[in-house]
């Protein structure tokens, strides 16, 4: 304490040291209780909604890019998928006409084939027709000429002569 | 709180430069006044002889302006008595401090309510029975000191009286604020809300949250109230006038005061791993005779040296100041004013950064020592 007694600066003066004790604590149970635990709290919850907000921000932006490229990516495929299936609808055009041109020659040469066959038959049979016909007329024509000749025996005589007079010249 | 574009401000760099070049300036001016001072006082003998004296009553009332008194001094012969409370021997005796009138010098004996005081350089005694030798009450042993008891002294003094007004402040504006966060609820801050806001956040990322970890939080009101109380009262006792003036944090009691509080904080919250620190210490069991106690001793340094530190720091501010201004008394020259007084704009804008700093430190420190006491086991080191 004489230490302390040296110098009235370094000597605590119990009566300000009990005054300030008081008003300090008290100032500190009034100021925790309506001042520091209400200010902190908003603080806390205004850094909260803050960040809440920047995060959510965040995450939308992220699913906005995220829309976007999926978009366009359905974009790209739908072009694909329309090239894709223009090429194709050409291929299947292409495939059907020259199948159709195919089928066209052959159901044409067919068809000419069997004309022609047709026009050979009907030709072997016209002329078979007109052989039998001329066979027959010239049967016809041979009975009646013969039955004319042979009328008289003379005329008969005759012709064999003559049919002999040929046999003989072979 | 990031404080960097403070020092990187070019304006306060600027006018740091114009500072320091003027008291370049001024030092070399001051020196030739001092030289023109002394020749004068050699052609005069009584002057001469009167300057030691006058010195010695300087030093006397800077220390009379930085200590605590029982009035409060406004200007020439005008000041506010304040309520003087004493707890004698014969009870609670209560008047306010102009009653006896201004005399301090211990040579009447005040009558009070059965008990007689005698009021000396301040301070209230018990007589002694007979006068001394120099006319007064009091006595004094070999060393020079006082001898006589004296009763317990609890007055309003002008240090309570600003203790007061700054917990009312402190009171008022929290409390506004807070109602402020109430009303506007999730809202940016506003007006005074948003001056205060920063620092409140300065004391809970810069302060708190490194110190105290994930337990901050039921330190955050403690921390608070601290930076707030003695940045505040650091800066009443640099204004020269009514409210300002005491210097409250510049007084040993009230600092105390306060490590005591970080003192009985840290005690109490001490966990297993922070007592196992101080009773078995990390070093080989023979060394423990030794290291038990400078670990106990060490408990008592740390609120010992925030006491101190802010008491000093404030005292030696308010102290180079007033000598600064003194120097135109103890040179007796009015010209020396045109030094001295920039001289004390100069501090006095430092000692607005020191107020700052010290409640600053105050408290980190104090976080640091509450936060030693709650750490976690971790990692020997």
């Amino acid at each position: 304490m004489t230490l302390l007694a040296l110098n009235p600066l370094v000597s605590p003066d119990p009566g300000l040291f009990i005054w300030s004790t008081f008003a300090f604590l008290i100032l500190f149970f009034i100021l925790s209780k309506y001042a520091w635990k209400p200010i902190v709290k908003a603080l806390d919850e205004r850094e909260h909604s803050i960040e809440d907000a920047l995060s959510k921000a965040e995450l939308a932006k992220a699913e906005m890019a995220k829309l976007i490229s999926e978009n366009e990516d359905l974009l790209k495929e739908a072009r694909l998928e329309r090239d894709h299936i223009l090429r194709e609808a050409k291929e299947i055009k292409d495939q059907i006409i020259n199948d159709a041109k195919e089928q066209a020659k052959a159901e044409g040469t067919k068809l000419i084939e069997k004309a022609k066959d047709e026009i050979t038959n009907q030709k072997f049979a016209a002329m078979a027709e007109i052989k039998n016909q001329v066979s027959s007329l010239s049967i016809a024509i041979a009975e009646k000429v013969l039955r004319k000749q042979l009328e008289d025996q003379d005329k008969q005589q005759a012709l064999v002569n003559d049919l002999l007079k040929e046999v003989k010249l072979n | 709180m990031d404080l960097s574009h403070i020092f990187n401000s070019k304006k306060i760099s600027s006018i740091v430069f114009c500072a320091v070049l003027f008291s370049f300036l001024s030092f070399s001016a001051f020196s030739e006044e001092h030289a023109s001072s002394e020749a004068s006082h050699k052609t005069s003998a009584t002057e001469h002889d009167a300057k030691p004296e006058k010195e010695e009553d300087i030093s006397k009332v800077i220390l009379h302006h930085i200590a605590d008194s029982h009035e409060w001094h406004f200007f020439g012969h005008f000041a506010l008595p304040l309520p003087v409370i004493l707890w004698t021997d014969k009870g609670l005796v209560s008047f306010l401090s102009n009653k006896f009138g201004h005399n301090d010098h211990g040579t009447e004996l005040l009558e009070l309510g059965g008990t007689r005081l005698v009021y000396y350089h301040g301070k209230y005694y018990y007589p002694e029975a007979v006068k001394s030798a120099d006319g007064t009450y009091i006595a004094y042993n070999n060393q020079g000191d006082i001898i006589n008891s004296s009763p317990l002294d609890i007055s309003i003094t002008k240090n309570v009286v600003s203790l007061l007004i700054s917990v009312t402040i402190l009171l008022f504006v929290f409390i506004g604020i807070a109602r402020a966060y109430k009303k506007r609820e999730g809202k940016a801050p506003k007006g005074l809300q948003s001056i205060l806001e920063p620092i409140i956040l300065f004391v809970r990322d810069d302060i708190a949250k490194p110190q105290l970890g994930h337990k901050y939080r039921g330190f955050m009101p403690y921390l608070l109230t601290v930076f707030f109380f003695v940045w505040l009262n650091n800066l009443m006792g640099l204004v020269p006038f009514f409210p300002g003036g005491a210097n409250l944090t510049g007084n040993i009691a009230v600092t105390m005061m306060l490590a005591l509080c970080t003192f009985v904080l840290t005690t109490v919250n001490g966990n297993k791993n922070y007592w196992g620190h101080v009773l078995t210490p990390h070093v080989p069991w023979w060394l423990y005779p030794l290291m038990i106690p400078v670990e106990i001793i060490g408990l008592f340094t740390k609120p010992i040296a925030l006491m101190i530190r802010l008491f000093a720091n404030i005292t030696a501010g308010h102290i180079l100041i007033l000598s600064l201004i003194s120097l135109i008394f103890i040179l007796k020259s009015i010209f020396v004013a045109g030094i001295a007084v920039p001289f004390v704009l100069f501090i006095s804008v430092i000692e607005l950064v020191v107020g700052f700093i010290q409640a600053f430190i105050f408290t980190i420190l104090s976080a640091l020592y509450i936060g030693t006491a709650i750490e976690e086991k971790h990692a020997e080191h």
